[in-house]
């Protein structure tokens, strides 16, 4: 008798890739983006069972909320919404159905390489952390400590990728 | 608990991803199916970071920013293109080719 949680991660789990399956094979982008949707939240609901609740919130928030908005902008924006004979012919389509099937037997033996048991940690550590220092603490706590400089670095980041944005956009300066 | 189940589902995720990129004309599309790796990638960090603690919950952190400068300055990027060609499929864009 599988426990509820399994239920409902291997339901999710095979929501996110009939999801992903459809969003790359509907012709409609718009349709396409709507998918991807789907896929990013039920990823955010195996973020939250795998004890990321706070990544899993993120990625609605940052995904879902932000960035596809943005892709649906553009989407909207180029009337892209009636495109067809987007997907390439019968020939490429086979060859790219047979390349990511050899990229998934590459990737076959990754499910079952462990880290060594020397660097794991004591069965429901990541739990009591969460209970101890909270969802969102025991995220920030290291991003705010250990990985300061990164953080602003991706501070500064962003900052170039709007002015990178902003004279892309503009016709003229 | 999931840790393995998880690589594979992620595994799955990316393939599904590259099969997008090498099936699809449409740039924007192409980008979402890139969006879908960046994700699927994501999945094994935290996969990881159950057994290894935050730090990989952490590189998702940077991973998202790293995403969404990419969506932003790409988009940026087909719209000039589209200003230019009129399209965004990707067989009519051949700038380089001689």
């Amino acid at each position: 008798m599988p426990s509820i949680l399994a239920v409902v991660y291997w339901a999710f789990a095979g929501l996110a890739v009939i999801a992903s399956a459809m969003c790359i094979t509907r012709r409609n982008p718009l349709a396409s983006a709507l998918w991807l949707v789907q896929t990013l939240f039920c990823v955010a609901v195996l973020f939250t069972i795998l004890h990321a609740p706070f990544i899993g919130v993120l990625q609605v928030l940052v995904y879902a909320g932000a960035i596809m908005v943005l892709f649906l902008f553009v989407i909207m924006l180029l009337n892209l919404g009636r495109a067809s004979g987007d997907l390439k012919g019968l020939v490429a389509s086979a060859v790219a159905t047979v390349l990511g099937i050899g990229l998934l037997l590459d990737l076959r033996p990754i499910s079952h390489a462990g880290p060594p048991d020397a660097i794991v940690l004591p069965a429901g550590a990541l739990d009591s952390m969460l209970v101890h220092q909270g969802v969102v603490g025991s995220v920030a706590g290291p991003l705010f400590d250990t990985y300061l400089v990164p953080f602003e670095i991706t501070s500064l980041l962003l900052t170039a990728a709007i002015v990178g944005a902003v004279v892309l956009a503009k016709r003229k300066l | 608990m999931f840790t393995g189940a998880t690589l594979a589902v992620s595994a799955v995720l990316f393939a599904i991803g590259t099969i997008g990129v090498l099936l699809r004309r449409n740039a924007i599309v192409i980008f979402m199916c890139v969006e879908l790796m960046l994700n699927a990638v994501n999945l094994t960090f935290v996969a990881f970071a159950e057994r290894l603690g935050v730090a990989g919950q952490i590189f998702v952190f940077f991973v998202m920013a790293v995403a969404a400068a990419e969506a932003a300055v790409g988009l940026a990027i087909i719209l000039a293109v589209y200003r230019h060609k009129e399209t965004v499929d990707l067989q009519h864009i051949n700038l380089l080719k001689g």
